[in-house]
């Protein structure tokens, strides 16, 4: 492997490390940088957060998931580069301080650099910015309050990096593929189709901090610029696959405001800076939350392999538990949803708001006419062993009175199409009263009923 | 005037850029080596066959230990050598460590240690409270039972009776920095320990053990913790044990630290508890007599249960005057982790009980809660105490209540009347979401309760230019301590903290410490350096009273006013330097006026009580169980804080933790005794959003009554049990969903408040 990318402000050049030798093992073990920590070592934390900017701007990453090879041409900051060259601090390390805001300090760092990162890119919502970033000692208030005091003070000079600086070569050495097309990707996956597709890590990381798998071959396609495009027209908006899931969520907000609400609750900030909305629908899990939003909007799939195209419906694309409808050397290429009057509403169950894993994701369209259903899609996850459409409950509504009456009627019908499982997240029975529940909410909400912890205010 | 001062942490300045050095982050030699555990994967069972030869085989493994390649002893208890560091043919718990990997990094190590054949001769596991107490399965001979008054007679002729049981889901602490160690080797066989661990004498005393040498042999330092919550208090020693060990067998110096899942597959948690309550009570909501049962679960080793459990008895009372009173606590055994210390020490676990108590009277007699409350509280102290003197369950005077002019100030600062009529009228108007709000107080006893264990030293250097370097027992683990106490030795000798250095804790400066625990830090070493700083000034005092022949001597504003004389402090060391005055002190302090039996429940466990009272309102979701809390207030005594902004900083993150722990916070294990909660991706402590939108902390205007550093109070534990004020609040939205009792057990996930909604309304 040979990369090379900007850390604080010096052109680095890494060389001889496995593909999967995470930033923040090779910062800590081999740079000596020390002051990004590690937390939980997969993403949940915050604790290792470092800044990226590259050509679509500056955003934080968790460095304990993110493989060396995802850097190349990047521009790097750790907690170290965010105070001066000379050591001048940065505003939000000074309120830090003047505001009581560390404790125990270890995960300040982190907390210091999604402030930093917040601050350089003017946003001020200050819980989703900082979601990511887990505390134990101050309860978040006095953090919140440096940043807010900081938010006035200019963005220091040395906070804007320029990785167009860096002379990046093309020769990444062994073990790494980094193409620039997806026609290129293509037609080295189709020869290589036990290859491990790395995109922005979120689960990958986790196969190698975690499970500890060994990953001998992998192309990184989360820099092919292609697969990073997006396009709305008349009758759809397409996403490349490697389109992020906060650049996914920032645009499909303008079209539904609740799939973008769910995507402000997906992860967290840095998980949404790197994790794609291609991977999220491709390793298919039962629990991903795009999918169900996107199986009701009636989004369809388009694979590819070698040259070979086809477009699917996205709902039929998981077949069971594990099992997708993808051939060997097959990949997910863009995800497009018809254009449609907004009707969706997500439901996203979880123990904690932000950053946390759906329990049960319920995801509604529902469309009438003179007071009648005239269609409806439902989908959950976190039912079945796969993202699924509630075709029961479907059927009863059609037709039927929009009425808060036809809806109780349908509930009983999701035992129909649902049998979940218990475990560490919520109960069997929970699972299923949550889903009608939430079907109760979607017409309770069209009738003016207010049904959201999130709105309310003392 | 240094004492009092708002002063931000002593590291405030490293934490924020990333200079602060942990244990991992010590500079070490490029032999080092790096250690990690192989883990049982059964709960119950016996070790029928054990093959690590995949494991040795592995890439850049250098050794693999087994109980039999132990030296020495082969125990990590902190108290009654029922834990040995390497599994000895039995297994207790998933995650109990059965071999040792000793590997060229950290990864290879952790690799390798997933190699291993176990074979196991399987045993059905105890997991549940009910599990164990049909298999009796507990530590001591029986339940404990401490009392005052006959309560079952009490309760008989009262006119109004309760009964009911609670579950209190237990707590991960959740550091930021998982457990580490490093040890490096020394000359002549002694051993050099870094460990983030709360109670450096301990790890000292067990490596020694362990290495079958002196204590004089071992020497421990930690200059900061990343977070410690009571869960470093014991759980540092199998880490530092192991890195000894293997560190003496391989003459190279050895680390090992948990990934997180490891972390909190391995180590103790809070203990879980049920509470039945059976009371007996007047119109008005008086109590006359109380019985509890308390059912802890202790987990498969004894670690420090038997205080956790003794101070959950010792707070079954909070901050409630109960004339008869019966607690019964029993200490269950069981195939999990072994429960161990975590802020609040048992003290939270009583607290909830007797909270749902009041809660429950009020519910019953349709009365407000806080009410029912008031109308048991203690009396408060004033210059006349109360006659007859007013005694916990365990005939402890109670002689500095306060609680009822604190809640009547709270009570009126957040509008709590007026809001809880506004709140029933939201609710009238609101079908699917509904609010609740709650004021619930604590009082929290100060002292280990293991009397021996209040007693503190430090070692103060003052050089000859004027410069200071403090050291003392406690450990620094976010609190702020070091600061608090380094505001004690300037304010000693009238300088600025700038001249103060404060330094790591080590065992070879001060010896023989008790943990930093039971929020004892600045109460105990603040006391010990003072006495070691007025050692040193009164020797200063005396030989410039005799150089300049004055009659007094003051330390001011970094000056000394000898007479009329006035000099810069630097001079004054330099000059007493030359005339041969030692600058040098140690100093000592141990808590007055406390005994304890906890044979008969009768004493003065301790030495006073903090105390404070929160107001939570929250929202809830009939629907879903979905919740919010919107708003807190709180009213805290810190005494006279010698540090108002890191108090403050002390109870807005008790509040968050102590509301995580009855709220979102959920450990759950499967029938088979495996923790399916062992990371952030599945237990979920609070995140920057749930904590209250409107946070209004104030301290509350007091002294201490006792004697303790410049009047001030302990503040570490005490904060945590506001939090419950918010389950409280939880409970008061559920009861405005229909006629019947919550019964809201804890943690109340959106799961928990839909079932007693659930429940209510049927």
């Amino acid at each position: 492997m040979k990369v090379q990318f900007l850390l604080n402000g010096e052109t680095v050049h890494v060389e001889g490390q496995p593909a999967t030798r995470t930033l923040l093992d090779w910062l800590r073990e081999d740079r000596g940088l020390n002051g990004t920590k590690e937390g939980c070592n997969e993403g949940d934390c915050g604790a290792c957060t470092v800044m990226v900017t590259d050509e679509r701007g500056t955003r934080t990453v968790n460095a304990c998931i993110l493989f060396l090879p995802q850097i190349h041409g990047k521009a790097i900051r750790t907690v170290e580069g965010i105070s001066g060259p000379k050591g001048q601090p940065h505003p939000v390390q000074t309120h830090m301080i003047q505001k009581h805001a560390s404790q125990c300090g270890f995960c300040t760092p982190g907390f210091v650099v999604s402030m930093a990162v917040a601050h350089k890119n003017g946003r001020t919502d200050f819980d989703d910015q900082m979601a990511g970033n887990l505390c134990r000692c101050t309860g978040y208030a006095p953090i919140i309050r440096a940043a807010e005091a900081a938010a006035n003070d200019p963005v220091p000079d040395w906070m804007n990096d320029e990785p167009s600086d860096i002379k990046v070569s093309g020769d990444t050495g062994d073990q790494v593929f980094l193409p620039d097309t997806s026609d290129e990707f293509a037609d080295w996956y189709v020869n290589n189709p036990d290859a491990t597709i790395v995109a922005g890590a979120t689960d990958v990381g986790l196969w190698v901090t975690k499970r500890l798998d060994t990953l001998d071959s992998l192309a990184f396609i989360g820099g092919i610029p292609d697969l990073q495009e997006t396009h709305v027209s008349d009758d759809a908006i397409t996403f490349g696959a490697a389109v992020t899931v906060a650049r996914f969520g920032d645009l499909v907000a303008q079209h539904h405001p609740s799939f973008g609400e769910l995507i402000r609750r997906y992860g967290s900030t840095q998980v949404r800076n790197s994790a794609t909305i291609g991977g999220n629908i491709a390793n298919g899990s039962p629990i991903g939350d795009s999918p169900p939003a996107l199986i009701a909007l009636n989004a369809k799939l388009h694979l590819r392999r070698g040259d070979a195209r086809r477009v699917i419906a996205l709902e039929d694309f998981y077949i069971e538990y594990g099992k997708q409808d993808r051939e060997p050397g097959e990949f997910v290429q863009a995800i497009e949803i018809p254009r449609q009057p907004d009707r969706l509403k997500c439901y996203k169950l979880t123990k904690r708001f932000d950053q946390d894993i759906s329990a049960v994701c319920g995801c509604f369209v529902i469309s009438t006419e003179n007071g009648v259903v005239a269609d409806t899609r439902i989908a959950f996850g976190g039912m079945a062993g796969t993202p699924k459409r509630a075709t029961h409950v479907e059927d009863a509504l059609r037709g039927q009175n929009w009425s808060r009456k036809t809806v109780e009627d349908a509930c009983a019908l999701f035992n129909n199409d649902f049998s979940p499982l218990s475990d560490m997240r919520a109960s069997a029975e929970y699972r299923l009263q949550t889903a009608q529940n939430m079907l109760i909410r979607y017409v309770l909400e069209d009738q003016g009923v207010a049904t959201q912890v999130l709105e309310v205010s003392a | 005037m240094t004492v009092g001062t708002p002063l931000p942490h002593d590291a405030a300045a490293l934490h924020v850029t990333g200079q602060a050095r942990y244990v991992d982050d010590l500079p070490v030699p490029a032999n080092c080596l790096h250690l990690a555990f192989g883990l049982s994967t059964i709960a119950r069972g016996k070790i029928t066959g054990l093959d690590v030869s995949a494991v040795s085989a592995a890439d850049g493994v250098v050794a693999v230990l087994t109980e039999k390649d132990l030296p020495f002893e082969n125990d990590v208890s902190p108290s009654v050598h029922d834990e040995p560091l390497l599994a000895t043919g039995t297994v207790h718990y998933v995650g109990q460590p059965i071999f040792l990997v000793v590997a060229q990094s950290h990864l290879a190590a952790r690799k390798a240690a997933r190699l291993a054949t176990i074979e196991y001769a399987e045993e059905t596991p105890i997991v549940t409270i009910d599990q164990a107490l049909a298999a009796n399965s507990r530590f001591e001979d029986g339940p404990i039972v401490w009392s005052k008054g006959d309560a079952a007679d009490a309760i008989k002729n009262a006119a109004n009776r309760v009964q009911g049981s609670m579950e209190i889901g237990a707590q991960e602490h959740f550091y930021l920095e998982g457990q580490v160690a490093l040890a490096r080797p020394q000359e002549g066989g002694d051993m050099l320990v870094h460990s983030s661990s709360q109670h450096p004498t301990e790890i000292q005393h067990k490596v020694a053990h362990a290495l079958g040498c002196p204590m004089h042999a071992v020497r421990v330092e930690i200059r900061r913790m990343g977070g410690g919550f009571g869960g470093k208090e014991s759980q540092g020693n199998a880490l530092a044990v192991g890195c000894a060990i293997a560190a003496r067998q391989t003459g190279r110096p050895c680390k090992m630290r948990y990934d997180r899942d490891d972390d909190m597959t391995i180590t103790g948690k809070r203990h879980d508890f049920r509470i039945d309550y059976d009371v007996g009570f007047d119109k008005n909501g008086r109590v006359s007599g109380i019985e509890f049962t308390q059912y802890a679960r202790c987990g498969w080793a004894l670690d420090l249960s038997i205080p956790v459990a003794d101070r959950a008895m010792l707070h079954a009372d909070n901050a409630y005057d109960l004339p008869a009173a019966t607690i019964t606590s029993h200490r269950l055994k069981t195939n999990t982790q072994s429960a161990t210390a975590y802020r609040g020490f048992g003290g939270p676990q009583g607290m909830v009980g007797i909270e749902r108590v009041m809660d429950h009277i009020a519910h019953n007699l349709g009365l407000d809660p806080l009410e029912v409350r008031r109308t048991n509280f203690y009396r408060d102290m004033t210059e006349t105490p109360p006659t007859p003197a007013q005694t916990t369950p365990y005939h402890m005077e109670v002689e500095d209540f306060e609680l009822n002019a604190m809640v009547r100030e709270l009570a009126a600062s957040s509008d709590y009347q007026n809001r809880r009529k506004r709140i029933a009228e939201w609710n009238a108007g609101n079908e699917v979401l509904k609010k609740g709000i709650a004021l619930t107080p604590v009082k929290f006893g100060i002292s280990f309760t293991l009397t021996h264990l209040n007693q503190a030293g430090a070692l103060v250097h003052v050089y000859q230019d004027g410069s200071i370097q403090m050291n003392h027992g406690g450990t620094e683990m976010g609190q702020g301590l070091f600061q608090k106490v380094a505001q004690v030795a300037a304010h000693s000798f009238g300088v600025d903290t700038k001249l103060v250095k404060i330094t790591a804790t080590d065992t070879a400066k001060v010896p023989n410490t008790s943990a930093t625990a039971a929020s004892s830090g600045s109460d105990l070493n603040g006391m010990a350096v003072k006495a070691a700083c007025d050692t040193i000034r009164e020797r200063i005092s005396d030989f410039l009273m005799e150089y300049y022949q004055a009659d007094d001597v003051r330390f001011e504003g970094g000056q000394v006013h000898i007479g009329d004389k006035v000099i810069r402090f630097e001079e004054a060391a330099i000059l007493a330097y030359e005339n041969r005055i030692s600058l040098s002190a140690t100093g000592f302090y141990k808590t007055p006026k406390i005994e304890w039996n906890r044979v008969t429940g009768r004493g003065r466990p301790f030495y006073y009580f903090a105390y404070g009272a929160a107001v939570t309102e929250c929202v809830i979701d009939t629907l879903t169980g979905e919740n919010r809390i919107l708003r807190t207030d709180i009213l805290h005594d810190a005494g006279a804080s010698l540090n108002p902004a890191l108090d403050i900083g002390q109870i807005e993150g008790g509040f968050v933790q102590g509301a995580g722990w009855l709220t979102t916070e959920e450990l759950v294990w499967d029938a088979s005794g495996r923790l399916r909660t062992h990371a952030p991706s599945t237990y979920k402590i609070p995140a920057c959003s749930d904590r209250p939108d409107i946070f209004n902390v104030a301290l509350w205007d007091g002294k201490n009554r006792e004697d303790t550093i410049y009047r001030s109070k302990a503040v570490g534990e005490p904060p945590f049990m506001l939090g419950i004020s918010a389950h409280a609040a939880l409970s008061d939205a559920v009861a405005a969903c229909g006629a019947a009792y919550p019964n809201l057990n804890a943690p109340a996930t959106a799961e928990t408040i839909l079932h007693a909604v659930t429940a209510v309304r049927s």
